[in-house]
């Protein structure tokens, strides 16, 4: 996590591409060789969704097509938490939409970083931008740079496990008489900590939890969907924005500062 | 082995947002600006997002709460596959103690 830290910090300073090209194959197992905890992490997540997919009535091949086409867990999480039959899909969209709104931001940052892609493969690269995937790519692209190879190897296991573990979870979530008893529904809370935790920018992140997590908390048990995600995330922003008010942010710790500064000087 | 109609309109919507979502930062890099108050926002988004989706479900009871806390602590110091352990681990432990 201390290194993701040094990454956010570091992702303000100009990409320096000094070290020498690795070939395709290097970048292939590099990028195998750092998604693969995270990739290990999500197996019960991934099971216990499955599982609950299957409780709310959903098949085994819906649960794989799902996982197919939109590939973001926590979204799913929260999707299938909220799931009725039959499926409210303009709610389940916005719901997910709301989930999924931080991606504008991690896709931004990663934009600039991804100069050794064509347009078509931009365009690939960022339908598998899971948070896990963001954060090995984010890192490569400080130290050696990124490249296509570096980022199927990341990518492919990540996206194969999760069609995996949702599919089995599916299909044996039922034989699983109570997956609440081994903790399972727990490991995608404890994944999120991990996450959060290499986001830490000190002291000045703590107001932005204790804001989101009451207003997370307060609006879940008052207004059903998704809501409870915007509102959150929008009274942390709203503590931030009001911070930097108080004290000049510096600008250091901005996570895209350096692709703003490209794309202001075109 | 069936496909719901409904299910799979609410999985192609599903699966447009979060696409929709993943692309936009492409498009929008260049506008973000690099200091004040719209940059500190967006800096904190990741974080306040992260904790607002996980927070219901990490107060949703004594047990959970112990275990937020703990899992917490770990993530201070462990890689995020012990930090898993921690979490679930605890979880099971708390349920057992107060359920």
């Amino acid at each position: 996590m201390g290194k993701l830290r040094r990454m956010l910090v570091d992702a303000s300073h100009p990409m320096t591409h000094e070290t020498p090209p690795s070939s395709p194959v290097e970048d292939l197992r590099a990028g195998f060789i750092q998604i693969l905890p995270l990739t290990i992490a999500c197996v019960p997540f991934g099971l216990i969704l499955g599982a609950n997919a299957a409780a709310k009535g959903l098949s085994v091949i819906e649960v794989t097509l799902m996982s197919a086409l939109v590939f973001a867990g926590s979204a799913q999480f929260v999707a299938i938490d909220l799931w009725q039959d039959p499926a409210p899909w303009a709610a389940l969209g916005l719901t997910v939409l709301l989930v999924n709104l931080r991606h504008v931001l991690m896709g931004a940052s990663l934009a600039g970083k991804l100069d050794r892609f064509g347009t078509l493969g931009r365009s690939i690269a960022v339908f598998f931008m899971a948070d896990e995937i963001w954060a090995v790519a984010e890192r490569r692209a400080i130290e050696r740079g990124l490249t296509p190879a570096f980022y199927l190897g990341a990518a492919a296991p990540l996206y194969l496990n999760w069609l995996v573990t949702t599919t089995i979870g599916a299909a044996v979530g039922a034989l699983v008489a109570d997956p609440r008893a081994l903790g399972f529904d727990f490991a995608f809370t404890a994944v999120f900590i991990g996450l959060v935790a290499g986001f830490w920018k000190g002291r000045s992140s703590l107001p932005v939890v204790v804001a989101s997590a009451a207003a997370a908390i307060a609006v879940r048990h008052a207004v059903p969907g998704g809501w409870f995600v915007v509102a959150g995330a929008l009274a942390g922003i709203g503590v931030a924005a009001l911070r930097a008010g108080d004290a000049e942010t510096g600008g250091g710790k901005a996570v895209l500062r350096a692709e703003a500064d490209r794309s202001s000087t075109p | 082995m069936s496909l719901d109609p409904a299910t799979l309109l609410a999985i192609l919507a599903m699966a447009a947002a979060t696409y929709l979502t993943r692309v936009a930062g492409l498009v929008f890099a260049r506008y973000i600006p690099a200091t004040g108050r719209v940059r500190a926002a967006l800096d904190a988004l990741p974080t306040a997002v992260l904790v607002a989706v996980i927070a219901p479900a990490a107060s949703a009871g004594p047990a959970e709460i112990v275990a937020t806390a703990l899992t917490v602590l770990a993530a201070t110091r462990l890689p995020v596959l012990g930090v898993v352990a921690v979490g679930v681990g605890s979880v099971v432990v708390m349920r057992a103690l107060v359920e």
